[in-house]
């Protein structure tokens, strides 16, 4: 996705069966915990740190919902399409 | 010497892995953690409290990691220890119980569990059962840092050496990858469900296991003898000594059972005259299929598509719709699948449908009635299954017909769905054989009108069941009323096999009664074509019909619907095939 290269954030909606569990939510934290600021997963209104998966998992997003990964440096682009990446396929599930 | 007569206890709940098995009671209980002491700490010591809690969770990481070098091959693709291995590190969980010890100068007990009460209560809140299932994982990763921190010593299930039967509120899952198989006859747990972990784990070392008992570990104490019936998930404390000689019979039974059937249940199910009964399998997952293919299926006699409309804020899109059953079509081929539309109900409702309020949802807004409400809804489904369709052999299948214009309605909409996908230029195939679902009464009196409309009928006798004796079988009060057997019930599966002889169509049955190998003579005499199951009935099933022959299973059924009671009939059918029975069933 070349236009979203210089964003800060990405839509994108949950696919998998399941939802985002705890080993799905594990992958995104393991992957946000390399950035270099804060990384976040909004859903509605609320927010939560991508690097948690106990906060991730707060959200409660079943499937088919449609959350938005945020990040508030530019230079953690790549872990912003990484997570975004990962969601879109549905964890490989 | 005289024993003390103890109460024999019968305890139903949900078969997660089949198999019998007897034996000895072993309570995994994490006694010494439930109750933690709240004291304060001197603010010199908050440095070495914040310490002794890191060093627990340290620990707690060792155990999981010499687990997951431990743990048999069987599970090695399961990732959730790696997972709770994470989660000991995450900074809502370890983050701020260290913040809580040194704001509150608090003990590391008291901060975790302060910690994790509020990360239970906020899950609590979450409207959708698997969400809430979901604070398991935070649960089992504090618990292992609270035995760590109390230093309690810890139920070491690897280390169990007798021949035991576990007995748990819930397995976690660095528990059952312990389980040492050569030592573990099953186990039981008040909590879970069909999909749970446990039962997942016990399938795969193939042990059985019954779980979501609730009171369990209250009823059951270390020792006690129990008896564990993963095939229709009863659990049998204190059993009697008559109660211990049926299921010792029941258990042998099912070994040889299940050995025979791993050896024939690919053969065909034809009559020693050679007519030959199609067995297929209901499923409601993809994944379903391969015990399908296990068990020896001719086909899917009943795919349900519910699971995709719930645990979800949406409706699925075609998308999604058609991804699955193309997998299921694809996976089958060239054996047919069923694709049953849309049976959501009352209580099988979509969470945010609050719409959904009815006094009496099984005579409510369902199945082709809620389909038909909801066009938008439908067709998406409809596409679907017809693009689906050009990966293999569907048949489409209307639940809950009850009047004519309701399959014309039906049929209708399918015919409108092919258009859009012809416009849309994407791949279907329109020409499948078209089903109506035979299970209110109304259809069986208007079969004769019903079969211009239809390529083949299949009959839900859960439900007709239910209409035509007006019988809720949750209702303790009339369950037993409840009989497959009762004559008015053989009348009316008579009539539709009639009736589809007449106008030349085909007959399948699709509810419980398909599965009991008591009923086989039955609907064999009365003409079914195909039967639909469980996956794990059908190895059975066929066994009995390879023992039978129709001519003589029709004189049988001519008898046996001039009874006039169901004791009547099933008394007949002991006389008659009692010894065939007696010899093929496990059960």
């Amino acid at each position: 996705m070349a236009e979203n290269e210089s964003k800060k954030y990405r839509n994108t909606t949950i696919r998998n069966e399941l939802g985002l569990h705890a080993r799905s939510a594990a992958r995104i934290a393991g992957i946000a915990q390399n950035s270099r600021a804060n990384v976040w997963i909004q859903k509605n209104d609320e927010k939560a740190d991508a690097s948690s998966i106990i906060d991730i998992l707060t959200l409660a997003c079943a499937k088919g919902t449609k959350i938005t990964i945020i990040v508030e440096d530019l230079a953690d682009t790549h872990i912003l399409n990484a997570i975004a990446d990962l969601v879109d396929s549905g964890f490989g599930e | 010497m005289s024993k003390p007569a103890l109460q024999e206890i019968i305890l139903k709940g949900i078969n997660a892995s089949p198999g019998i098995c007897i034996g000895k009671a072993y309570l995994v209980d994490k006694e010494g953690v439930d109750v933690v002491e709240k004291y304060y700490i001197k603010k010199k010591k908050l440095q070495a409290e914040v310490k002794r809690f890191k060093a627990a969770v340290k620990r707690a990481r060792d155990e999981f990691q010499s687990i997951i070098e431990n743990r048999p091959e069987e599970l090695e693709r399961d990732y959730i220890l790696e997972t709770h291995i994470a989660l000991l590190k995450d900074k809502m969980l370890y983050g701020r119980t260290v913040e809580t010890i040194q704001t509150e100068a608090v003990n590391a007990e008291w901060a975790l569990k302060k910690i994790v009460s509020g990360l239970i209560m906020t899950f609590e809140k979450m409207g959708d059962a698997y969400l809430k299932e979901r604070a398991s994982d935070v649960v089992h990763v504090s618990d292992c840092i609270m035995r760590n921190l109390v230093g309690a010593t810890t139920e070491n299930i690897a280390a169990i050496d007798k021949r035991v039967i576990l007995v748990a509120n819930d397995l976690s899952p660095a528990e059952t990858s312990q389980i040492n198989l050569a030592r573990i006859m099953g186990f039981i747990t008040n909590r879970g469900g069909k999909t749970s972990h446990t039962g997942i784990v016990a399938q795969a070392l193939e042990i059985p296991a019954v779980v979501g008992l609730e009171t369990a570990t209250i009823e059951i104490k270390s020792d006690d003898l129990i008896i564990v019936d993963g095939n229709t998930g009863i659990v049998i404390i204190h059993p009697s000594e008559q109660t211990l000689v049926e299921y010792e019979e029941r258990k042998i039974n099912y070994e040889e059972y299940k050995a025979v059937i791993t050896r024939e249940s690919h053969l065909s199910a034809e009559t020693t005259d050679g007519v030959r009964l199609e067995v297929m399998a209901n499923i409601e997952l993809p994944e379903e299929i391969v015990s399908v293919k296990n068990y020896g299926g001719d086909g899917i006699g009943l795919y349900r598509t519910e699971f995709q409309y719930m645990n979800r804020q949406d409706f699925p899109n075609e998308e999604e719709l058609f991804g699955k059953y193309r997998e299921v079509v694809e996976l089958m081929t060239p054996k047919p699948v069923t694709i049953r539309t849309l049976d959501i109900n009352g209580d099988k409702a979509v969470a945010n449908q609050s719409d959904f309020n009815e006094t009496n949802p099984a005579l409510g807004l369902r199945a082709i009635r809620y389909c038909l409400r909801k066009p938008d809804v439908f067709k998406t489904q409809l596409r679907a299954i017809l693009r689906a369709a050009a990966f293999g052999r569907v048949r489409i299948l209307f639940p809950m017909i009850a009047a004519y214009f309701e399959i014309c309605e039906a049929i209708k909409a399918l015919d409108e769905a092919a258009e859009s996908l012809e416009k849309d230029g994407l791949p279907y195939k329109r020409e499948i054989d078209i089903g109506i679902m035979v299970e209110v009464p109304s259809a069986v009196v208007l079969a004769d009108l019903l079969a211009d409309k239809a390529d083949f009928f299949s009959i839900g006798t859960n439900d007709l069941i239910q209409y035509a004796l007006a019988i809720d079988r949750g209702n303790r009060n009339v369950a037993h009323l409840y009989q497959p057997l009762d004559p008015a019930v053989l009348r009316l599966i008579k009539r539709v096999a009639d009736v589809s002889r007449e106008k030349g169509l085909e007959v399948f049955m699709c509810g419980e009664m398909a599965a009991s190998a008591q009923h086989m003579p039955l609907l064999l005499g009365l003409g079914m074509d195909e039967l639909s199951m469980n996956p794990q009935s059908i190895p059975q099933a066929k066994r009995v019909i390879r023992a039978l022959k129709r001519s003589d299973a029709q004189m049988f059924a001519r008898e046996a619907l001039k009874k006039k009671t169901a004791r009547g009939v099933f008394e007949m059918i002991q006389d008659t095939y009692g010894d065939i029975l007696s010899e093929l069933e496990y059960r």
